[in-house]
Formats: C-alpha cells, structure tokens, sequence
C-alpha cells in the first residue's frame, strides 16, 4: 500500500461534514419557501376577504358618505384609468424617445451620464415626485387635480421606460441597421420603421411593466390627485384611484369600508396580474439570444 | 513492421530523452495505481468514452494523448469523479483505486476527491485568499488546525512546487497578484498539499509561456519519486519530456498504451503512428 | 466601332444618408430633447424640494437633523425621530431580508432542479408587483394582528432580557414596519444575488471540488467569498429601496415621533410623516418643514443608490436600471 497522509480527516470530522451538507442544503430550501409564502398569504387573503364583496354596485357606485354602509368604487375605478393614460401620454413618448436617444445616437460618455441619472431618478422615493409635483402644479394653481396626479406619474415612468426602450433597441442585431443603411435609406426611417418595429414587443411590454408600476403607486396621488368621492368633471378637480380609496378606507375605523378596501385591492392586484401576464406571455414568444 | 519506423523530426532521439524514461525499464513493475476496466462514458445520449481498459502504474507519470476531442479531458475526469459534476452523465465499468472500487455504491466523491488532486488547464487560485490560504485550503476543509503543522505542509507544498524561495516573504499577498506560472505553482501546491495519492493533469502549461511550461515539467518529472501523476498533454513534445508511459486516445477509445519510447519510436498502432508522426490531429 | 461610352458621373448624392437631412436632424432632436429630459427632472426634484424646504433650512438649520422636537403647535421642528424610524425600519428590513434573499439566490443557482427554477423566479417576480398599499392593508388586517397576538409575544417570552424586545406590545410597531419592508425588497436583493453567483466562474467551484470538498463547502469556499463584493452591493441597493418605502410602512408603524429602543414602539419614518401630514400643514413653516424631510430622504436616498451602482457595476456591467 503507498503511503497514508499524515493526517486524515477522522469518521468523526467527516460525518460532521457532511451532516452540515446536508443541513445547508435543507437550510436553503426552508428560506426559498420563506420568500415565496408570503405571495401567497397576500392573494389568499385578497381573494378571501375581497372575493365577496365584488359584486355589481361595487363597479358601477360611488362611495356612500362617510359611515354608510354600501356603495362602490366605481370613481376610483375609473380614476385610475384616467390618471394612467395621462402617464402614458407623458411617459411613453419621451421615455422612448429617450431609449432612442440613448440606443442610437449620442456618444459613450454623455450617454453613460444619461443612463446614469435615469437610474438614479428610478432611485427616487415615489412620495418625492408628489412633493415636486405639488410645487409644480398644485401650488401655482391653486387646486389640487387630475393633471397633476398625471403628470406625477407619467415623470415616475420616464426613467423607466427609457431603460426598457434602449435594452430592447441594442439588442436589435447591427446587421439590420447596416442593410437598411446600404439601401440609402434615411436614418429616421431605419430607425423607425425597420429598429423599433424589431423590437416593438420589447418596447411594449416596457412601457405595459411601467403602467403596471405606476397604478399601483399611492404615494405620488396624496397631494397631487388627492382623491374624490365623486366622480370628476373636469381633469383640473381632484380625481379618485384605487390606490388611493383602498389606502383611505383601510386606515378608517369602519368595518364596510375596511370590507371595501379588500375589494378595491383584489381588483387593482387582479389588473396588474393580468398585465404581468401579458406581458410574460408577449416576452416569452420571441427569442433574442 | 520494424520497418516502416522513420525517424520522427518532433520528436528527440533517444539519446535525448529523459533519463527517467530510459531508467523505467530498468525498474522493478510498478504497482498499479489505477486499474480500470471497459470504462465507458454518455454526456446524455452522447458516448465519450467506449470500454476503455487501461492500468495506470503507481509513481509513475503517465501521459495521455490525442486530438481534440478525443476523450481525454473525459477520461481524467473519470479518475476522480469530477464528470459527476455536469448533469446527465452516465458511466459503466469499473475503476479501482489501489484496490478499491472508487464507484461502489458506499464510496463518497468528496473521499475520492481528496485522494486523487486535480490540477487545472486555467490556474484558478481563490481570489479572495492569499497565496498561504490558497495553498492550505485544502487541509484546513478537512479540519487541519494545529498552526505548526499547517506551516510545515505550507512550506513542503510550496517547496515540492518550486516556489517557496519565490514567495516565502510575501505568502499574505492575494494568490491572483502572480504571473500566469506562479498562479499554477500555487495551485499545484494546494493540490499537494492535502498528500493525494495520486495528482492529475488536465493541460497545465496550456496557457503558459515557454519559461513556465519548462519550470512544470521539471516538478513534474521531480514528483514522480513521490506521487502518481496522470498528465493530459496536446503537446507531444511535452509527453515525450516528462512521461514514462504515454496513452493514446482517439475518438472516445484507448488506442494504445505503452512506454513512452516506444509509443513514440516504434508504435504497434498505425493510427498511432500517424498521430506521432503529424499526420493528423 | 462605336464610340467609348463615357462613364456616369459620380453622383451628386452620397450613397449613404447624411444627418443633414432635415427630417433626420429633427428627429434626433426629437430624441435628445427626451433623453435630456431626464438631466431635466433631477435638477427640478432637487430644486423644487430645495425651494420648498428653505423657510425651514433657514430657520433651524442643521440642528434640524438632530433635534426631536415635532411640534405644530408652536411650530418646533426636528427630524431626528423620522431620521431614526427610517435607519431603524430599513436595517430591520436588510437584517431579515439579506440573508433570505442570498439564501433564495443559492438555492436557485446551486440546489434547484432546472424545472423548478423558471416557476420560484416568476413567484418572486410576482412578489415585486404587489402594491405597496396592498402589502400594507393585508399589514394592518393579517399580520400584524398575529405578530401582536403570537410573534412578538415569542420574542418578549424568549428575548425579552434585550432592550429591544421590551415594552408594550402594540402590534403597529418599528418592528412590523422593518418586517413589511423587508418582505417588499426580498425580490431585488434575490434576483440581483442571482445574477452575481452565476457571475462566478464554475472553475472555482471545481477547484473546491478537486480538494474534496463537500456542496456546502463549495459554496462558502469558492462562491460566497468570491461573490462577496457584489453582495455587498445587492445589500445596499435594498437598502436604497427601503429607505423610500412609504405607504405600507405607514399603515404598520405606528406613526409617533418617538425614539426608542424597544422595537415593539411604534415609530415614524420621513417618508411616512410627509405622507400622513402634508395636507394638513396649516403654516408655512410647517410645509417647509416637511418639505425639508423630503429632501433628507431624497439626498440618503440617492447616495445610497449610486454607491449601489457603483459597486454593482463590474458584476452586472452597468445595465444594473432594472426594477424588479
């Protein structure tokens, strides 16, 4: 036999060794399933306590006054809906034309800062954009408004959708631009019409991440749109979002209103569900790597 | 068939090889280290290795040889079951290691792994640990704590890679802060320092410049007084310089097995023949 | 014989399109206008927060930052008790939220099955959507009745000898506000983690292996140490994302401006405070008074993010602008 080692881990060291493997091992597992329960724990309690009280005149009533029982959230509804479409006006054209910026012109350097403040601003708390807005559009004015919740999160969406826009935009493969550009081919044009339209899924499914983002958000509305128990006439009245009703009603003392306040979370989680689906579904079918 | 033997321009003459290739044939029959038999290997539905049969000799450094492709990597891996590391490997056959079958149901990778070292194509000292922890790793994993004896290893392992007198002063300094051949020395070290039975090679001078690549045959050739070396070369010169016996691979399967010189002067395989000689691969 | 044809003349266009166009030139206009939107916003946060905050700056000055007092009444204001919620509730929240994070991230990377791994990613992503508000409501009606009824009566029971775990139990606490948020940065600290241990080549990992050493071993030998640095970023990128959290730690904290060191207190953060009091500031003073909260918060919150980026920048190769 050749020679043994001058030392040798003993039975005693090596069992421990692999006891603590094993240990480890199931150490990790218990942790994932930590970080996955409480997903679970939110949507079964959304389903358990908001599931009964969906009913018709939760979507189509405005609140009753304050202590009544009944009445919906149909305002609120509705305010959402408007409030992201004024975002997206604002959020959609200048983040991706600023992901075009970023994707297809502009030097190395003055880029990596443009890229660089997009991330801070993606870094800001949510509640500092409603201060900024307040001073900007509420003050001045004089009136809180749906405008200003708007333009609140439409500024939310900027840095975001320009990330996503210029991610998408380079990993359109050089090859196409050089063919468009040897047809003569303006550059807008290329760009446009042959990049954009490449990456088009990516570029929506960007922009849908961000909507799904921002109609969550309850912190920038506070005192920008400022919430309405009625319904608006006008976009430069203050407006009511989900959001905002379901966090006004959970903090209240009254139990219908707190019964209400499952509700409106069920459905605003429902809507960002179905988008982060789609949007799983639309990623999924193209393959760029 | 002795005459189709034509001097080989790669390869030195027989007065010029290493004395410990000519001095094996005057030895007494090595112990056999490693005995395998109808060793075969499947990456998923693709087969590596077809029932290879070989006996590898104890303190003896045996290379293996082929083109790319050829199985080589695969086989060294088998030796100490680090191809159980990639998912969906399968192997038939069997493997003893001085008598013991390293593949029994009972036998646990990590025993085998300590016996058998392994010395990489790319040096990869941990990057976080200086030059001391890197080499002394390896024993402090198997609850070596006793601060004089892990210097003692510290220096023999670093001593029988020929570096000691090169880092002696600066063992705290990252093991990553050393040229290309030094890196390898230290990994060499860390192999040696846990006293496997048996050290394998896979490509070590690979990335290294011709200064270097000389320093590791010389330990090479000086290890073998003590340890089994099993060295995968695409070089041939280099399996000439330091083996005692050489095997060829090619396409999964063992060619041929023989002592260095005559693999390389006289081989019974024309395939062998042909790659020695350069006409392929 | 006919004549030699002469040979076109080079034409007068160049073969590629020049910016000089003008549909090109106002084009990129278009799109450097966008992206200079953004140099346009930051400067327009610091300052509206800045101008917003000045009656105060110029009233307390930096004695703002350690003073306790909140006072509208009298119209005495001092940060110091939301500076301390806002510290106190984030590190509650990287405390719990690290370790299960990189514990998640090297489960999916080293001990989960291919298969399983796609389906646990998309559950975490899932995690990162959910609305702060919404974690706060299920906060205040699910969890922190039974950290009031069952969890923070364990730790009293057990850890009670530490000045941390004494006091009444409330229920809306510091502790369920760290708890909430840690729950709330679990996604991106996981899913960055991941992206630095697969960072690790899987040549470290065999030379752990070719010393015998165990799984275990493997990964604190070769991957952990290795990883460290990145970690480190992934931990203070959290931290960023804590320090901002505003509506759910609202609705579990308490909000009282108090210190203290018992963890079953209820506490205040900054960006709780301006979101409980901003529309009922009747003074001028008391406007700017949380305005300049708002920008303590916005001044830590940025630093902290770009020490985040820049430590996560060799890993992920500055492409790290991703929210979940």
């Amino acid at each position: 036999m050749t020679a043994r080692a001058s030392f040798a881990p003993s039975p005693r060291q090596q069992a421990w060794r692999r006891f603590t493997n094993r240990v480890m091992a199931v150490v990790l597992l218990a942790c994932a399933l930590t970080v996955m329960a409480p997903l679970f724990l939110v949507l079964y309690y959304l389903v358990r306590e908001g599931a009964t009280s969906l009913d018709w005149s939760f979507f189509t009533q405005l609140p009753k006054p304050t202590g009544e029982p009944g009445g919906g959230m149909a305002n609120a509804i509705a305010g959402t809906l408007t409030l992201l479409a004024m975002a997206a006006a604002i959020g959609v054209p200048f983040g991706i034309m600023g992901g075009v910026y970023l994707a297809e012109y502009g030097s190395e350097r003055a880029n990596d800062w443009i890229r660089f403040t997009a991330d801070v601003l993606n870094g800001v708390p949510s509640i500092v954009w409603g201060m900024v807005v307040y001073a900007l559009l509420v003050v001045p004015f004089k009136t809180f408004s749906a405008y200003a919740g708007g333009v609140a999160l439409g500024l939310m969406m900027v840095p975001l959708v320009m990330r996503t826009t210029e991610e998408v935009l380079v990993l359109v493969p050089q090859g196409y631009r050089e063919a468009a550009l040897a047809l003569g081919i303006a550059r807008w044009r290329i760009i446009v019409v042959i990049v954009m339209r490449t990456a088009l899924k990516g570029i929506v499914t960007g922009v849908l991440v961000a909507l799904a983002r921002v109609a969550g958000e309850t912190a920038p509305l506070l005192f920008t749109a400022l919430g309405n128990n009625f319904w608006s006439h006008r976009l430069s009245e203050p407006i009511a979002a989900l959001p905002l009703q379901i966090f006004s009603y959970a903090i209240s003392p009254y139990d219908d209103w707190h019964r209400q306040a499952w509700a409106g979370a069920l459905v605003l989680m429902a809507l960002i569900l179905i988008v982060n689906v789609t949007v799983r579904v639309l990623s999924r079918e193209r393959r760029f790597t | 068939m002795a005459d189709r033997i034509q001097p080989n321009p790669l390869i030195p003459p027989a007065a010029a090889l290493p004395a410990a290739a000519a001095a094996s044939s005057r030895e007494p029959p090595a112990e056999v280290a490693f005995d395998i038999a109808d060793l075969s290997l499947w990456y998923g539905s693709r087969q590596a290795l077809y029932e290879v049969t070989i006996q590898l000799p104890a303190r003896r450094v045996t290379a293996i040889i082929g083109p790319s492709g050829c199985g080589k990597s695969t086989f060294l891996r088998a030796l100490n079951r680090m191809h159980e590391l990639t998912p969906g490997t399968r192997m038939t056959g069997r493997l003893r290691l001085f008598g013991q079958d390293l593949y029994s149901p009972g036998v646990d990778p990590t025993h085998v792994r300590r016996r058998v070292g392994m010395v990489f194509q790319k040096s990869n000292p941990f990057p976080t640990m200086s030059i001391a922890e890197n080499v002394l790793a390896g024993l402090r994993l198997n609850g070596v704590r006793d601060p004089a004896l892990l210097r003692e290893r510290l220096e023999q392992a670093l001593r029988m890679a020929a570096l000691w007198d090169e880092v002696k002063d600066v063992l705290g300094r990252p093991g990553v802060s050393l040229s290309g051949g030094q890196q390898q020395r230290v990994c060499i070290a860390r192999a040696l320092a846990i006293e496997p039975e048996i050290v394998l090679m896979d490509e070590p001078c690979s990335a290294l410049d011709p200064i270097a690549t000389a320093k590791i045959e010389e330990l090479i050739r000086d290890l073998r007084t003590r340890y089994t070396v099993i060295i995968v070369t695409h070089n041939m010169q280099q399996a000439a310089r330091v083996s005692d016996r050489t095997a060829f691979f090619y396409l999964g399967r063992l060619v041929e097995v023989d002592e260095t010189r005559t693999i390389f002067m006289k081989p019974a395989n024309p395939q062998t023949e042909a790659y020695v000689s350069g006409r392929f691969g | 014989m006919n004549p030699p044809v002469a040979a076109p003349a080079a034409p007068a266009v160049p073969l590629l399109p020049s910016i000089r166009h003008w549909p090109d030139r106002a084009f990129r206009w278009i799109a450097l206008l966008a992206a200079l939107a953004i140099a346009v916003l930051i400067g327009l946060v610091g300052w509206e927060l800045y101008h917003g905050a000045r009656l105060a700056i110029a009233q307390f000055g930096v004695g703002f930052l350690a003073s306790s007092r909140w006072d509208p009444v009298t119209d005495q204001y001092g940060a110091w008790p939301f500076i301390f919620g806002t510290l106190v509730s984030s590190l509650i929240a990287l405390v719990i939220a690290v370790p299960l994070g990189v514990a998640t991230a090297l489960f999916l990377t080293e001990f989960a099955p291919v298969r399983v791994r796609q389906p646990i990613i998309m559950i975490i992503e899932m995690l990162a959507a959910v609305p702060s508000v919404i974690f706060g409501l299920w906060g205040i009606f699910v969890l922190v009745p039974w950290m009031r009824d069952h969890l923070f009566r364990w730790l009293q029971d057990g850890l009670g000898f530490l000045p941390f775990f004494r006091g009444p139990i409330y229920g809306v606490s510091m502790l369920a506000g760290g708890i909430i948020v840690a729950i709330m940065i679990l996604p991106i600290i996981t899913s960055i983690s991941r992206e630095i241990l697969r960072s690790v080549p899987d040549l470290q990992r065999e030379a752990a292996y070719a010393l015998g050493a165990t799984h275990w071993e493997v990964i604190r030998l070769a991957v952990l140490s290795y990883a460290r640095r990145g970690i480190f970023g992934a931990a203070v990128l959290g931290l960023g994302r804590a320090l901002g959290e505003t509506m759910a730690v609202t609705m579990v904290i308490g909000n009282r401006p108090a210190v203290s060191a018992s963890l079953f207190a209820p506490g205040y953060t900054l960006a709780s405070v301006i979101a409980n009091e901003f529309t009922e500031a009747t003074s001028d003073l008391y406007l700017n008074a949380l305005f300049e909260l708002g920008l303590v918060l916005l001044v830590v919150t940025v630093v902290v993010n770009i020490l985040a980026q820049l430590m996560l920048r060799t890993f992920t190769g500055g492409a790290s602008g991703k929210v979940s």
